[in-house]
């Protein structure tokens, strides 16, 4: 087979062209947020001219000014006719009056919406699931991190618990499990009462489950670095005891989130939560039949990792965070989704396909050939779900594409879209044939992973918390480092991904030629690699501020303010009042 | 609809449908494989030291950037003599009761495959200092090395096996530097991965997307031999070095060496095809050109790029003269 046209390869085709759009997308981005900015700078511009030009009024122009001020204030008293009683408004019909006191100079962005009524201790509950996550986030891509500084340089250190095979499972386990599976738990307690309009089952539950999912995860880091795992199976090293614990986590979750479900008392099951409950059922199918003790002799073992890890991101990660977009995201832009039925069609199709995809990550392998062939075409079947959410969730958007240049959370919304898009094309593209010749065992594979993984559910959660936590705790992140964050973790993400891309097709060419040694193809990869540590290192920096942002949410005090509106005022009151009776 | 707004009757579906779907890719075809495939016949089971070398393999994560799997496609050819098979993986089970089936297929080849590496490097030697630093024989090599399976003696003891290490990464280091236990486990493991060949009369299956066969010129000729550089690269290089200068103390130099600058022509086919192991200031050389199935073209092509490089300046030999050798040597070794 010639390699030199690869260009006439479907399968390299779809993925240009797929891989294209995020770069246009963050490219439209960055245009709108700079045409904000020089707006507000020549504003701000006109502004200056403006007070100079004031500065310099002789005394008469003053007068003359004043003059016609006067004249046209004159008016008549308005009350000639009614009287002199004050106006009353006992039913409360007037509302969010909105005055404006000072002259703007900064186009302020949206801060969050008002804050419905959520009970304290589930507030606070959640609050605990967004900090341990974004704990195993920094912990996570530290370690990720790490991992890329050692392509480039593999003497760092000697020490048996960081080498590179002990440490790659700790990365990819901790975010997983830590990081993803913690925020997604926590968002979801938030979701599920509020749609079923009813309060959660048990708080305690809650916390019971979080400790859970944490020591699981202590535990299984600190096992894999001492050596002790599994077996081979990406995203399978924690040992089954270990990997119960996780298990029991989401059981007694799920558990708790049925019962709400149960009590609920609107009619319908809002959509999101059709696609939390699923996702947290199929988890636990999958951790049982992949973990379960007494089987998996041989090949059987594969078939099952196979299974286990497209399962795994597509039936646990994607279906919880879609499920989590489809609440956010008609809230965030306040309007309903477009089309509650597509939202359906997705789901039932997102089973059918993606069960079927598993054994696409072992084409050419000794497993059955009808299993790949399967796979393969369950992976031309995801365009079905993926097409359907996309265009459900970009047709929301429609008609409020002007909110994104004035809101914080928004770009992340976009970008995790657009990613769930791009990303999972592109695994559909990978599955052909040919293209997996090229690209099966190379980084290829790792900046899918990344592109999803990290594009997708990454963004997504970090929207979804941006959006809850000030509703929470009332206090806004500072949005210049949210900003920062955003453009960081973007950028990062390209410089990772894309630069690994290229290379690993350079390599899976020189394999396919055959006239090099293997080892020159590890030189070759050499830069690429270099490019990663250094897009990694943006990525890194980013979860820095995302964690500072977390904590100024949380954390930091209130600036004190004097309340104005009547229902503040009265509240202050009987604060004050039942300080006083207390003391 | 009345279904959509049911809780038990809506959750119950879903679950069904995932079940079911979970029976038939995946419960089903893993115990169909696990019941219907045996070892091959001439399987060998792993010794006992080789299965503890397993286990230290699957403790420090080797599989994250080696895979054991031999694909039906012509670019693995490299890693084995035929494609992998369901039997080839049937020997394998639970590693305990804690631990799941190891077959270390894996996903991703940062480093070369390791399905055949026994045949493809034997080495004692190499295998221990590629260990404890893989880029003291292999400059460019980025995989982690694994000193701590080493310890630092004074005297190399009885049955002790020192490893002989390029003053280069040995800074700090007065004393000899001894294998492990471990490490010994670890290359016996290394040494046992050999492909099972199939059973007389069968013949291997096919490779699939074969590359067009570039011509091949009139045999007996040194024209249109195959590239002599790049099988030094794949078969020599690893031991005696891209430079030809071998490592002091563990491999010798080709550069200026006497067998490969002189006449003997016999000896030095018979170094390449049998392993070599007179000289004890030297590890023992391995029979590089069986266990790899070399052809009488290729040990020409190797032969006359070693003749010619670094300085070397010797008569290329012919094909000819190197097959009449290759075919004597498979006469006498015959049982
Ligand atoms: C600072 C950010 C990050 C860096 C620098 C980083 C770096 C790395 C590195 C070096 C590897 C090993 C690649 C190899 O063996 O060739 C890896 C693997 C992986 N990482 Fe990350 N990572 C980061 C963030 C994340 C996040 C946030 C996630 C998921 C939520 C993630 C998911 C994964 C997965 C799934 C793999 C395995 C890839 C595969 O086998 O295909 N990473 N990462
Ligand atoms: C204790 C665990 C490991 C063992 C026993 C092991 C064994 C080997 C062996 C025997 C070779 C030579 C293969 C050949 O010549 O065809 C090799 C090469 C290689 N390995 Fe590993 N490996 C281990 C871990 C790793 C890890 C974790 C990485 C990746 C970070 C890695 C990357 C490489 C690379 C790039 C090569 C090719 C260059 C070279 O020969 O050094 N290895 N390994």
């Amino acid at each position: 087979m010639g390699t030199k046209n690869i260009f006439n390869e479907w399968g390299i085709i779809i993925t240009l062209l797929l891989i294209a759009l995020p770069i246009i997308v963050a490219s439209i981005l960055a245009i709108v947020k700079a045409k904000a900015i020089i707006k507000n700078y020549l504003e701000k511009k006109e502004q200056e001219r403006f007070n100079n030009y004031v500065k310099d009024l002789t005394p008469i122009e003053v007068e003359k000014l004043e003059q016609r001020k006067r004249a046209l204030e004159f008016a008549l008293s308005n009350n000639e006719l009614s009287g002199k009683t004050q106006p009353v408004d006992n039913k409360g019909l007037i509302d969010n009056i909105s005055t404006v006191e000072t002259l703007r100079f900064i186009e302020q962005k949206k801060k969050s919406q008002p804050r419905p009524y959520i009970e304290p201790e589930l507030s606070k509950l959640i609050i605990w699931y967004l900090g341990c996550a974004t704990f195993w986030l920094l912990f996570g891509t530290t370690v990720g991190e790490y991992l890329g500084i050692k392509f480039v340089a593999p003497d760092v250190d000697h020490y048996s618990w960081l080498s590179f095979g002990r440490l790659r499972p700790v990365h990819t386990n901790a975010v997983f499990w830590g990081w993803a599976s913690l925020a997604m738990m926590g968002l979801a307690y938030y979701v599920i009462p509020r749609v079923s309009n009813v309060p959660i089952a048990s708080i305690r539950t809650g916390y019971r489950s979080l400790i859970l999912i944490n020591v699981s995860v202590v535990l299984g880091s600190l096992f894999l670095m001492a050596g002790i795992n599994n077996g081979g199976g990406e995203y399978r090293e924690y040992i089954w005891p270990v990997m119960a614990l996780f298990g029991i986590g989401v059981f007694i979750s799920l558990r708790n989130f049925f019962k709400t479900i149960a009590k609920r008392t609107t009619k319908e099951i809002y959509v999101s939560n059709w696609y939390i409950i699923s996702a947290m059922m199929f988890l636990l199918v999958i951790a049982v039949v992949a973990y379960w003790p007494s089987w998996q002799t041989g090949l059987g073992e594969t078939v099952v990792q196979g299974y286990y890890m497209h399962q795994g991101v597509g039936m646990w990660f994607m279906l919880f965070n879609l499920g989590l977009m489809y609440y956010f995201l008609p809230q965030q832009l306040n309007k309903p989704i477009y089309s509650y039925s597509l939202g359906i069609l997705a789901f039932w199709a997102q089973i059918l396909f993606y069960t079927l995809i598993g054994t696409h990550h072992f084409i050419f392998s000794a497993i059955p050939w009808w299993l790949q062939t399967v796979a393969i075409v369950g992976s031309a079947g995801m365009i079905i779900p993926v097409v359907a959410g996309t265009t459900n969730f970009l047709m929301t958007f429609k008609g409020s594409w002007h909110k994104l240049s004035g809101s914080y959370t928004l770009p992340f919304y976009l970008i995790g879209i657009i990613f769930y898009f791009t990303g999972s094309l592109q695994g559909t593209a990978e599955a052909f044939r040919f293209t997996n010749l090229v690209w099966h065992f190379t980084d290829f594979t790792v900046a899918h992973s990344h592109l999803t993984m990290y594009g997708i559910i990454c963004f997504m959660l970090w929207g979804f918390i941006y959006t809850i936590v000030p509703r929470l705790t009332g206090k806004e992140p500072p949005q210049i480092t949210v900003g920062a964050h955003f453009w960081l973790a973007l950028i990062g993400l390209l410089f990772y991904t894309f630069p690994l891309m290229y290379g690993s097709t350079l390599r899976g060419l020189m394999w396919m030629e055959g006239t090099k040694s293997f080892i020159e193809s590890v030189e070759l990869m050499a830069p690429y690699w270099l490019w990663r540590a250094i897009g990694g290192s943006l990525m890194w920096l980013s979860h820095i501020l995302f964690a500072y942002n977390f904590y100024v949410m949380v954390k930091r005090k209130d600036k004190i303010t004097v309340p104005t509106s009547p229902i503040d005022i009265l509240k202050a009151k009987q604060e004050l009042d039942t300080q006083a009776q207390t003391n | 609809m009345e279904f959509f707004d049911n809780h038990k009757k809506l959750f119950r579906t879903a679950l069904g449908l995932f079940v079911g779907l979970t029976l038939i890719v995946a419960i089903r075809p893993a115990i169909n494989n696990q019941k219907n495939n045996a070892p091959l016949p001439n399987y060998e089971p792993l010794s006992e030291q080789a299965y503890l070398g397993k286990k230290s393999f699957i403790a420090n994560g080797c599989v994250a950037c080696h895979t054991q799997q031999v694909r039906n496609v012509d670019m693995d050819k490299i890693w084995g003599n035929r494609p992998g098979i369901a039997a080839d993986y049937a020997g394998i089970t639970r590693t305990d009761f804690w631990r799941n089936t190891a077959t270390l297929m894996g996903t991703e080849r940062t480093g070369p495959d390791l399905t055949n590496i026994g045949a493809r490097q034997p080495s004692m030697a190499w295998n221990l200092l590629h260990l404890y630093q893989p880029r003291a024989v292999v400059g460019k090599s980025i995989m982690p090395a694994y000193p701590w399976l080493f310890q630092i003696k004074n005297k190399v003891g009885k049955n002790e096996v020192e490893v002989v290490v390029p003053d280069a990464y040995r800074k700090g280091i007065n004393g000899k530097i001894i294998a492990s236990q471990e490490a010994l486990n670890l290359v016996a493991y290394i040494q046992s991965l050999k492909q099972t060949p199939l059973p007389n009369g069968k013949a291997p299956m096919e490779f699939l997307y074969k590359k067009k066969e570039a011509p091949t010129g009139k045999k007996g000729s040194t024209l249109n031999l195959p590239d002599g550089k790049l099988l030094y690269t794949n078969n020599c290089m690893s031991c005696h070095q891209a430079n030809g200068e071998g490592l002091k103390g563990a491999f010798p130099p080709l550069k200026g060496s006497p067998i490969v600058l002189g006449d003997n022509l016999e000896l030095y086919v018979n170094i390449i095809m049998l392993g070599y192991d007179p000289r004890p200031e030297y590890a023992t050389m391995n029979a590089v050109g069986t266990d790899n199935n070399l052809t009488p073209e290729e040990v020409t092509a190797i032969i006359n790029h070693e003749r010619t490089s670094w300085g070397n300046n010797a008569k290329k030999v012919t094909t000819e003269e190197v097959k009449k050798i290759m075919d004597f040597i498979k006469i006498t070794t015959k049982k």
